[in-house]
C-alpha cells in the first residue's frame, strides 16, 4: 500500500526548528535560510504527493487516517495523536504548505538584514508545525493543540522586536483574547466528550445525530461555545480587537499568520464542525449575523485608516466576516472556498505592502507614499491584481468567492446578510482602491533622494486635519533598528520577494477557476464536488433561476466598479471630495478613525475593573481581612501568654504547650464521654 | 527481592547523609555541597525503581514493611507504596537534588547545616508519603515542619521569622485538630474491633455512622487545607514563599503542598465518605474560588516570588476541583498537576532564584530587557511559562484539562468558572513575562547579568524534558497512577455506600456492630453539618 505518511507533513517543520536551534549559529543565515524554506517546501511536495493519493481514490474512500501514539487515555476516554486526511483538510493543506512556502521565501529576502533572522525563521517554522497539526488533526483536542500552538507563534510573532512595547503588548494582547476564544473553545468540546464520549471528529459526527436533539439546547451551547473559540482566533466580534494590533508584527508574519492561515483555523474548524452546526439552527443564525456585522464594521474603520497595513489587518477582519456568514447560511464549501481564494490575493496583498514598506525604508502611513507605480513595477502590477481580486471582479479570484457566498446567502432567504454583504463589497472595492491610489498613483508624498516624506502637504492627505493619533498609528511603523540605510532611492524589491508575488499573482488570477458552477457549466463547481464526500450537497435550497445568477453577478460586479471608481475620483482625480466629505461627517470620520473606541469600551468594563477589584482582593481581603483575622488569633494568643509568660518564656513553646494542652483536654473530654 | 527495606532504606539514607553533613567541618563549603550533592543523587538514582519495578498495573501497597512500635497502643512502624505515593517520591527525590544542585552558590552562611536540614526534609516527605500508620504519618507530618521551619527562619530574608513563625502555627493549627481525629479514630477502632490499632488499611475497614464522620473528616480536611493551601487558608504561602531561600521554596512548592491534597486522597476521602459527599460541593467551590483569586491577586504582585506564590494558590485549586469531582478523569487530572506543578513552579522559583542570585532583588519593575542579556535564561523562562499557563503540547494542560473535564462531567458550572483560570493565568504569566524579559534594558544593572552557568544548565534540563514529555506523551504517568487512584476511588464509592446503607436501616447486623454514639461526638457534628 502506498503510504502517504501525513505525520511528516507537520514533522518536517519541526525537525527544522530542532536543527535550527541546535546548528543554527554554525549555518549562517544563508543555511537557515535554506533549512528553513527547504523544510516547508518538503511539506508542501509531502502533501501535494499525500493529496494525489487521495484523489485517485473513489468518493466514497477519500479519507486517510493515520494515529502515530495514543496521546493519553484516562478511565473510558481516550486521545490519539492520529492525522487525518480529507477533501477539506487537503485544501487546508496545499494552501498552508504553499501560501507558507512562498511567504518563507520572501521572508529571506525581507528579513535579510534582520539580526535576529534565525530566531525568525525559528518561529516561522514552529508555527508551520503547529498550522499543520491543526489542520491534519483528526480529533478536536489534537487540534486544540495546533489551535493553542499556533497562537502563541503568533504571540512570539506579534512581538518579535520584543524591545518594542507596543509589539510586546500586541502579542499579549493577541495571546489573551485568543485564551477567551480557547476557554470557549474548550468549554463546548468538554460538552462533545460528556455526551458522546469522544474527540475524534468521525466519532463524534457519527454519533452527534442520536445523541443530541436538533434545535436542542445542549448542541446549541456546545456549538455557540466553539464559535466563540472561532472569533478569537479569525478576529470576529466581540473578539477581534487583537488583529489590528497585531500588525506590530513584521509583515511577513501578518501575510502569512494573520492573512492567510491561522485566522481561517475558526473557519474550518466550523466547516470541519458543520455537522454539530446544521443541528444547531441559532448558531448558524448568530454565527451568519455575527459574520455579516464583523464584515461590515471592520469595512467601515477600513475607509479612513491611513496606515497600509492597518487597512490590510480591517480588510481580513472583514473577508473572514464574508467567511462567517457563508457557514452561518449553511454554505460552508463556499467559506471554505473564500478561506483558499483570500489566502492568495491577501498574502499577495500583505507582501505587496511589506515590499512597498521595504522600499520606503519603513514608513507605512499612506500619507507618505504616492507615485510608486513606476518605481516599484513588480509590486504595483502585483498588488494591482490582488486588489482588484478583493474587489470582485471577474475573472479574478475573489470575484467567484464572493459571489458564490452572496448568491447562497440570497439564495437562503438571508436578505438581511445578503444586503449588508453588498454594503460591504462596495466599502471593500473603495477602500482597497484607496490604499492602491494612496500608494501607487498621483504624485510622490515624499523626499526622492531621502525617502524622508513631506510634511501632510498634498491634497490627497485626506486625513490631515484629523491627525489625532491618539493611538500612535501613525507611529507605529515596521521600524525594527537594524541598519537598513535610511536612505537611497526608493527602488525594487529583490528577486526573493518578487517572485512569491508573482507566483500569488497568478494564483489571485487562476485560484477562483475551480468555483466555477453554475450558470456557466452544468452542475455543481469542481470546488463542490471535490468538497462533496466532506459537506454533503449542501443546503437544499430552491435553485435560482439562470437570469437570477447572472442578475446577482452583474449587481456586485457594478457596486465593485461604483467602489473603485469612487476611490479613484475621491483620492485621484478630485481630493477635495474626500476633505469635503470628512470634514462634512467629522463625528463619523471621528469614530471611524478610533474604530468606534472599542479597545477603550474594554478597558473601561473589563480589563480595568479587572485590574483594580485584583488591586483590592489583594490589598484589603488578603491583607486586611485574611491575614488579619490570622494575626489577631496571634496577637490574642500572645495577650494570654502574657499572662502566663511568669512561667513560660518561648513564644513558640508556648503555643506548643497550649497546643499540648488543648489536644490533651479535647482527647480527655472526648474519651469520658 | 530479599526482603531488602527498600523503602526504609529511602527514608533513612537521606537521614543518615543529614547527620554526615552536618559533623562535617563548618567552613568546608566545597566538600560540603559535593558531599550532599552526592547523597542526592544517589538517593534519586535509588529511588528509580519506583518508576519501573513497582507502580505499573498493581492498585495495593506493595513493598511493605511492618514492625511494632509502640505495642501498648498498637503503633506500627508500617511503610508501603502504591503508584500515587511512589510517583510523589519520585517528585520528590527529583525534587530535593535539584534544589541542592540549585543552591550551591547561592546559600554562603551556615552552609553544613543548610544542606543537613535539607536531606532532613527530604527523609520526612518520603516517610509522610510511604507510612501506612496513622499515628507515624502524625509524627512525619509534624517531623516535616522543623526543618522547612528553620530553612526559613535561617536563611530566608528580611522578614523570615515572622514568615517562619506564621508557617509554623498556621500548620500546627491545622495538624493538631488532626490528631485529635486520628485518636478518636484508634478509640473507635478499638471499640469496633477490639484491638487498638493505628494502621491505615484496619482504617479502611472501620464503618462509621455517616453522622459522625463530619468533624473528623472536617478535622482532617482542615490540617489538609492549610497545607495545600486552600482559600481562605492561604495567607502563609505567599510570605513563606518569599522569605524562604530558594531551595527552600523549590521544595516547599514541589513537594510540602502535595502532602495536603495527598493526605485528602489518602486519608480524608476514603476514610469518611459520607462526610466528603456532604461537604464536597463546598471544599470545590472553596477550590475554584482559590482558581480565581490566586490567579488574581497574582496579577498585581510587584514581586516574581510572590506573583508565583499566589499562582500556586490558582493551581493547587485546581489540583483539589479534580479530587472533589470524584471520577477517574478528575482524580488523574488531580495527580498529574500534583506532579505538573511540582516540575513548573519549582523550575520558576529556581528561575526568580537566578537573577535574585545576581541581582538580590525580585522586583518586577527592577528588570525589563532580559532576552538582550540573558538568551538562554529567556529561552528557559518562555518554556516554562507556557507550561505553568497550560499550553497543549506541555505537561500544564494535560492536568489542567483532565481536572476541567473531571469537574465538567460531575457539574458544569464548575469547569465553566474554573475555566476562567485559563485566561487568568495567561493575564499574569504573559504580563510578568513582557515586563522582566522583554522590551529595552532599563536598568544598568542588568547589562552585566551572566547567562546560565553550566550547573545552572544542568538543573534546568532536566524540568525542560519533563514538561515535554509529560505533555506528549503523559501515558506512562497515568499508567503507573491510575490503578492507585481507581482504587481509592472505587473504596471511597464503596464505604460510602455501605455505610450509608448502615445508617439507614438502623436494626441491620451490620449497624449494631457499630460502636454506640456517644452523645458528646454525635452532637457537635449535627449542629457542625453544613447542610
Amino acid at each position: 500500500m502506498n503510504l502517504p505518511m501525513l505525520w511528516i507533513i507537520p514533522a518536517l517543520p519541526l525537525a527544522a526548528v530542532a536543527l535550527n536551534m541546535l546548528f543554527g549559529d554554525r549555518l549562517g543565515k544563508k543555511g537557515t535560510a535554506f533549512l528553513a524554506c527547504g523544510a516547508v517546501g518538503l511539506a508542501f511536495a509531502f502533501a501535494v504527493r499525500a493529496v494525489l493519493t487521495l484523489a485517485g481514490r473513489s468518493e466514497e474512500e477519500r479519507q486517510i487516517v493515520e494515529t502515530a501514539w495514543t496521546w493519553f487515555r484516562v478511565g473510558d476516554f481516550s486521545v490519539d495523536v492520529s492525522f487525518l486526511l480529507d477533501p477539506l483538510s487537503a485544501i487546508m493543506v496545499l494552501v498552508v504548505t504553499g501560501v507558507g512556502f512562498l511567504i518563507h521565501v520572501y521572508s529571506t529576502g525581507y528579513m535579510a538584514e534582520d539580526p535576529s533572522f534565525r530566531r525568525f525563521f525559528l518561529y516561522l517554522n514552529l508555527f508551520m508545525f503547529a498550522m499543520l497539526t491543526l489542520v491534519l488533526a483528526d480529533n478536536y483536542l489534537l487540534m486544540f493543540v495546533g489551535w493553542e500552538g499556533v497562537g502563541l507563534c503568533s504571540y512570539l510573532l506579534i512581538g518579535f522586536w520584543y524591545e518594542k512595547q507596543s509589539a510586546t503588548d500586541a502579542g499579549k494582547k493577541a495571546f489573551i483574547v485568543n485564551r477567551i476564544g480557547d476557554f470557549g473553545f474548550l468549554l463546548g468540546v468538554m460538552f462533545l466528550i460528556a455526551w458522546t464520549g469522544s474527540v475524534n471528529f468521525e466519532r463524534v459526527f457519527a454519533s452527534a445525530p442520536h445523541l443530541f436533539t436538533a434545535g436542542g439546547s445542549i448542541i446549541t451551547i456546545a456549538t455557540l461555545l466553539m464559535f466563540l473559540g472561532a472569533t478569537g482566533k479569525s478576529a470576529q466580534i466581540p473578539l477581534y480587537v487583537w488583529l489590528p494590533d497585531a500588525m506590530e508584527g513584521p509583515t511577513p508574519v501578518s501575510a502569512l499568520i494573520h492573512a492567510a492561515t491561522m485566522v481561517t483555523a475558526g473557519v474550518y474548524m466550523v466547516v470541519r464542525s458543520h455537522v454539530l452546526f446544521e443541528m444547531a439552527p441559532v448558531t448558524l443564525e448568530v454565527i451568519a449575523i455575527v459574520g455579516a456585522a464583523t464584515a461590515l464594521m471592520a469595512a467601515t474603520i477600513g475607509l479612513v485608516q491611513n496606515d497600509i497595513k492597518r487597512v490590510l489587518a480591517y480588510s481580513t477582519v472583514s473577508q473572514l466576516g464574508y467567511m462567517f456568514f457563508a457557514c452561518g447560511v449553511g454554505a460552508f464549501g463556499a467559506g471554505i472556498f473564500h478561506v483558499m481564494t483570500h489566502a492568495f490575493f491577501k498574502a499577495l496583498l500583505f507582501l505587496g505592502a511589506g515590499s512597498v514598506i521595504y522600499g520606503m525604508h519603513h514608513e507605512q502611513d499612506m500619507r507618505k507614499m504616492g507615485g510608486l507605480a513606476t518605481k516599484m513595477p513588480v509590486t504595483h502590477a502585483t498588488m494591482l491584481i490582488a486588489t482588484i481580486a478583493i474587489a470582485g471582479i471577474p475573472p479574478f479570484a475573489g470575484f467567484w468567492s464572493k459571489d458564490e457566498i452572496l448568491a447562497k446567502a440570497f439564495a437562503t432567504g438571508h436578505y438581511g446578510i445578503f444586503a449588508a454583504g453588498l454594503l460591504g463589497a462596495v466599502m471593500t472595492a473603495f477602500y482597497m482602491f484607496r490604499l492602491y491610489v494612496l500608494t501607487f498613483q498621483g504624485k510622490a508624498r515624499f523626499d526622492e533622494s531621502g525617502g524622508h516624506a513631506h510634511a501632510h502637504a498634498h491634497a490627497a492627505d485626506a486625513h490631515g486635519a484629523h491627525a489625532h493619533d491618539a493611538h500612535g498609528h501613525a507611529a507605529a511603523h515596521d521600524d525594527h533598528g537594524h541598519d537598513h540605510g535610511h536612505g537611497g532611492p526608493v527602488k525594487e524589491s529583490p528577486w526573493n520577494m518578487t517572485v512569491p508575488l508573482s507566483v500569488l499573482a497568478v494564483l489571485s488570477v487562476i485560484g477562483g477557476w475551480v468555483g466555477i458552477g453554475k450558470p456557466f457549466i452544468e452542475g455543481e463547481s469542481w470546488m463542490g464536488r471535490w468538497l462533496e464526500p466532506v459537506l454533503g450537497s449542501g443546503p437544499h435550497v430552491h435553485h435560482l433561476a439562470v437570469s437570477t445568477e447572472f442578475g446577482l453577478m452583474g449587481l456586485s460586479v457594478a457596486i465593485a466598479a461604483f467602489g473603485i471608481f469612487m476611490a479613484f475620483r475621491a483620492y485621484l482625480q478630485q481630493p477635495s471630495i474626500a476633505t469635503a466629505m470628512h470634514e462634512r461627517f467629522g463625528g463619523v470620520h471621528r469614530a471611524l478613525y478610533n474604530k468606534y473606541w472599542v479597545d477603550e469600551f474594554y478597558d473601561a468594563i473589563a480589563v480595568n475593573p479587572i485590574y483594580q477589584a485584583s488591586m483590592r482582593l489583594w490589598r484589603f481581603w488578603d491583607e486586611k481581612v485574611v491575614d488579619g483575622t490570622v494575626n489577631g488569633v496571634g496577637y490574642f494568643l500572645e495577650g494570654v501568654s502574657a499572662l502566663l509568660r511568669l512561667f513560660q518564656t518561648g513564644y513558640v513553646g508556648t503555643y506548643a504547650l497550649f497546643i499540648a494542652l488543648g489536644v490533651l483536654a479535647l482527647f480527655l473530654h472526648f474519651l469520658r464521654s | 527481592m530479599a526482603q531488602l527495606p527498600w523503602l526504609s532504606l529511602l527514608v533513612f539514607f537521606p537521614l543518615a547523609a543529614a547527620i554526615l553533613v552536618a559533623i562535617m567541618p563548618a567552613n568546608a563549603h566545597k566538600p560540603i555541597r559535593w558531599w550532599a550533592t552526592i547523597a542526592a543523587l544517589a538517593e534519586f538514582v535509588f529511588s528509580l525503581p519506583l518508576w519501573w519495578r513497582v507502580i505499573p498495573g498493581q492498585a495495593g501497597f506493595q513493598f511493605e514493611e511492618k514492625l511494632d512500635w509502640i505495642p501498648v497502643l498498637g503503633a506500627q512502624y508500617h511503610l508501603g507504596v502504591d503508584g500515587v505515593s511512589g510517583l510523589l517520591a519520585l517528585l520528590t527525590t527529583f525534587t530535593t537534588l535539584i534544589a541542592i544542585i540549585g543552591a550551591w552558590t547561592s546559600v554562603e552562611k551556615r552552609s553544613r547545616e543548610f544542606f543537613a536540614l535539607v536531606l532532613a526534609l527530604e527523609a520526612g516527605m518520603l516517610g509522610t508519603f510511604f507510612c501506612l500508620d496513622l499515628l507515624l504519618f502524625y509524627v512525619f507530618w509534624e517531623a516535616m515542619l522543623i526543618p522547612m521551619y528553620l530553612l526559613i527562619g535561617v536563611w530566608g530574608g528580611q522578614r523570615r521569622v515572622y514568615a517562619a513563625v506564621k508557617f509554623f502555627l498556621y500548620t500546627m493549627a491545622g495538624s493538631v485538630l488532626m490528631l485529635v481525629a486520628i485518636l478518636s479514630l484508634w478509640f473507635l477502632q478499638k471499640q469496633y474491633s477490639g484491638i487498638p490499632t493505628f494502621d491505615l488499611q484496619a482504617f479502611y475497614q472501620l464503618p462509621l455512622a455517616p453522622s459522625r464522620q463530619l468533624w473528623m473528616f472536617l478535622a482532617f480536611a482542615f490540617a489538609f487545607a492549610i497545607k495545600v493551601p486552600m482559600f481562605p487558608l492561604h495567607t502563609w504561602l505567599p510570605d513563606a514563599h518569599v522569605e524562604a531561600p530558594t531551595a527552600g521554596s523549590v521544595i516547599l512548592a514541589a513537594v510540602l503542598l502535595k502532602m495536603g491534597t495527598y493526605g485528602f486522597l489518602r486519608f480524608a476521602m476514603p476514610l469518611f465518605p459520607n462526610a466528603l459527599e456532604v461537604c464536597a460541593p463546598y471544599i470545590a467551590w472553596l477550590a475554584i474560588i482559590g482558581i480565581v483569586y490566586g490567579a488574581l491577586v497574582a496579577m498585581v504582585q510587584p514581586d516574581m516570588k510572590k506573583l508565583v506564590a499566589y499562582s500556586s494558590v490558582s493551581h493547587m485549586g485546581f489540583v483539589v476541583l479534580g479530587l472533589m469531582a470524584m471520577n477517574s478523569q478528575g482524580f488523574a487530572g488531580s495527580m498529574m498537576t500534583m506532579l505538573n506543578h511540582g516540575v513548573s513552579t519549582g523550575a520558576l522559583f529556581l528561575l526568580v532564584g537566578v537573577i535574585y542570585e545576581r541581582r538580590h532583588t525580585r522586583k518586577i519593575a527592577d528588570f525589563g530587557g532580559l532576552w538582550t542579556v540573558i538568551p538562554v535564561y529567556s529561552v528557559i523562562f518562555l518554556v516554562v511559562m507556557l507550561s505553568s499557563v497550560g499550553l497543549p503540547g506541555t505537561n500544564g494542560f494535560i492536568g489542567e484539562f483532565l481536572v476541567l473535564l473531571g469537574a465538567f462531567k460531575h457539574s458544569v458550572w464548575w469547569a465553566v468558572v474554573a475555566a476562567t483560570g485559563v485566561i487568568l493565568s495567561a493575564c499574569y504569566m504573559l504580563w510578568m513575562f513582557q515586563r522582566v524579559v522583554f522590551g529595552p534594558v532599563t536598568h544598568e544593572e542588568n547589562r552585566k547579568l551572566t547567562d546560565l552557568s553550566f550547573r545552572e544548565r544542568l538543573v534546568f534540563a532536566p524540568l525542560l524534558v519533563l514538561i515535554f514529555w509529560m505533555g506528549v506523551a503523559p501515558q506512562p504517568f497515568l499508567d503507573r497512577m491510575q490503578p492507585a487512584l481507581d482504587r481509592v476511588l472505587q473504596m471511597t464509592n464503596d464505604r460510602a455506600q455501605m455505610m450509608a446503607q448502615a445508617d439507614a436501616t438502623a436494626t441491620a447486623p451490620l449497624a449494631s456492630r457499630l460502636p454506640a454514639a456517644p452523645a458528646a461526638v454525635s452532637v457537635p457534628a449535627e449542629q457542625g453539618g453544613a447542610r
